[in-house]
């Protein structure tokens, strides 16, 4: 293993402040991870910390296959991370609204214009993100649009489910498109959780990737096969919207086969305490996204169904 | 008249509420032509608020010389500005980038989609905002460069020093102007100033430009002052000055002077060392428009932009 700086810079009262990579293996630049890029992304950062480990004893065991490089990156906005913040911590600016980034920018456009000269040329890019909703979901590995053509590939994580998104407004800032754009297979790798670390969908998010690198020929790992994923279009989920605000009183979570009209959840008032709305399934499927605050706006999405599916 | 534009009821016995100040003449033709000014998507920009209430003063002072129907949105994020939060608080989303939003939505995206219903149909629509709290800006208009034949004539009337025919984000995908030029609204964006506080002369300035455009679109029938003529920029003629260093920045010039090349911007001081680490110089003959406020700064940090294109006397 060789760590290496991909980009580094002076700040103004915490000295410096660099972006690191672990790399495994020599020759072919075959696959590129990246964690975190945002302050709050603790899953992320744990499973790539997970991965570095494991990388690190298949390496010294010989098990990195000739002539096939692993970079992994960790996170690309740990300073965030330090002081308690989502975002960049002087303006407040996304990394991942950043790309393809600027060298002569601001900072979080330099970090993005560095990262991607850095992993550009890689066959395959693979992000540990976060869901743009916060809340639980079922793992899955999301493509976008101008990554459909790779569902196929996106199979060999053996995720449950594999996600294709329409393109939104701001994929041109990601880097997962930029990724696509530059040539890179890219794939989003979702394991439910965010500011809190659940150990056991962390432990199946590394796992696919450890089952990827394995199928595609870059490191030698015997894992189970995992699953033989099911395809879901983003746009196909089934949205339930609650129709009051309240504390919200789940009854039914994700990975959970439901029935016609049965009872997700309650709706509660905040002051006298009452049910005032009881949400029920329109149709037979299986939760795939689940709200798990405490209270819930009227018109907030707290599930996703996927339609018509059995377990 | 005052009406409320969007109610949402909030998690706990709270209502949101976005109203509209709708100053139209006692009795209508249904003719009328019709201008909408928006402020404070932004909760920490409160020149926008000074604006409209001058207009409205304005207005009811002369009431006599209205003879069109302006539609004001002093508060398009009021929890933000309650909480002098920029984003909309909760989410942390910028609301300047979810319009034109989703009526069946939650919170943020059903508030975007009534106000984009109720600006609908309106000829003109000016976005207020005041720069963020790291950069001073001079009253200028930004244009994306596709609706600048139908909207530089307008834009020239609102007595800014600059226009920008800038994809900035404040005219991307997601923004309100976007959204109602999408529509069929002509829509600017004005940027003065700087955020958590108020320039007062820059909103004089603007709201001067307000009531030129009002005279221009037949709402107004009253004297204006006199409005200058903008400078014409396009991204070309812009240069940008980014720190290479971080620390704290002194600056050597005023915001708003014209610069010659090569002249001192300022310096970056390490509070450390007590050590000069860069000495900023300007690298064409221009106007500062844009500089600097807050001092401490890193690397890549916008200290200024200098217009060098053709500059009025």
């Amino acid at each position: 293993m060789n760590k290496e700086i991909i980009f580094n810079m002076n700040t103004a009262f915490r000295g410096e402040y660099a972006v690191v990579g672990y790399r495994f293996g020599h020759g072919d630049p075959s696959a590129c991870i990246i964690g975190a890029m945002r302050g709050n992304e603790f899953q992320q950062l744990y499973m790539c910390s997970q991965l570095i480990a494991k990388l690190e004893q298949l390496e010294a065991k010989g098990a990195i296959v000739a002539n096939k490089e692993i970079m992994i990156i960790p996170s690309l906005n740990y300073n965030s991370m330090n002081v308690g913040k989502k975002f960049w911590v002087s303006d407040n600016t996304d990394i991942n609204r950043s790309f393809p980034g600027n060298p002569e920018g601001p900072a979080t456009s330099r970090i993005a214009a560095a990262v991607l000269e850095r992993v550009k040329g890689y066959r395959y890019g693979i992000q540990f993100a976060s869901f743009y909703m916060g809340g639980e979901f079922i793992p899955h590995v999301r493509l976008t649009e101008e990554g459909v053509k790779n569902t196929s590939l996106a199979n060999l994580f053996g995720m449950p489910y594999v996600l294709t998104a329409s393109e939104r407004t701001f994929d041109v800032s990601t880097l997962n498109y930029n990724w696509q754009k530059g040539g890179t297979s890219a794939f989003s790798v979702y394991t439910g959780a965010t500011e809190w670390i659940d150990e056991e969908r962390a432990r199946q998010g590394v796992s696919s990737v450890l089952r990827f690198l394995t199928r595609m020929g870059i490191i030698r790992y015997n894992c189970h096969g995992g699953y033989i994923s099911t395809v879901v279009e983003e746009d196909e989920l089934l949205s339930i919207r609650s129709d009051m605000p309240g504390f919200f009183r789940q009854k039914a979570s994700t990975n959970m086969e439901v029935t016609r009209g049965q009872l997700l959840a309650e709706i509660v008032d905040s002051f006298r305490g009452d049910v005032i709305s009881r949400l029920v399934a329109p149709t037979d499927g299986i939760i795939f996204y689940q709200h798990i605050e405490p209270m819930v706006f009227q018109n907030s999405v707290v599930f996703k169904m996927i339609k018509k599916i059995h377990e | 008249m005052i009406d409320t534009v969007v109610s949402v009821e909030m998690l706990v016995e709270e209502v949101l509420r976005i109203k509209r100040n709708r100053l139209a003449p006692d009795e209508c033709t249904g003719n009328e032509k019709r201008l909408c000014i928006a402020s404070g998507s932004h909760g920490d920009e409160l020149g926008g608020q000074y604006i409209c209430y001058q207009v409205i003063r304005r207005i009811k002072k002369e009431f006599e010389n209205l003879i069109g129907i302006v539609d004001i949105y002093p508060t398009m994020n009021p929890l933000g500005l309650d909480a002098q939060s920029r984003d909309f608080p909760l989410m942390d989303i910028d609301m300047n980038t979810v319009f034109p939003g989703d009526e069946e939505g939650a919170i943020l995206d059903h508030t975007a989609a009534r106000l984009i219903k109720d600006m609908a149909g309106a000829d003109i629509c000016l976005d207020i905002h005041s720069s963020n709290n790291l950069i001073r800006e001079i009253p200028q208009v930004r244009l994306n460069d596709d609706v600048i034949e139908t909207i530089m004539p307008y834009a020239k009337l609102l007595n800014t020093e600059l226009v920008w025919i800038h994809p900035s984000t404040s005219v991307r995908p997601g923004s309100l102007a976007y959204a109602l030029n999408s529509i069929g609204v002509k829509t600017m964006v004005i940027e003065a100033g700087v955020a958590l506080r108020i320039d007062y002369e820059y909103c004089e300035q603007i709201v001067e430009g307000i009531f030129s455009l009002m005279k221009q679109m037949g709402i107004w029938k009253g004297e204006v002052g006199e409005i200058r003529t903008p400078m014409i920029a396009t991204d070309g003629e812009v240069q940008f000055v980014n720190a290479e260093s971080s620390g704290l920045f002194v600056p050597n010039i005023k915001h708003s002077m014209r610069v010659k090349k090569g002249e001192k911007i300022g310096t970056i001081v390490d509070v450390i060392t007590g050590s000069v680490e860069e000495r900023i110089y300007a690298p064409c003959d221009g106007l500062v428009f844009t500089l600097r406020e807050y001092p401490a700064i890193e690397e890549g940090a916008l200290i200024a932009r200098i217009f060098g294109g053709a500059m009025n006397e």
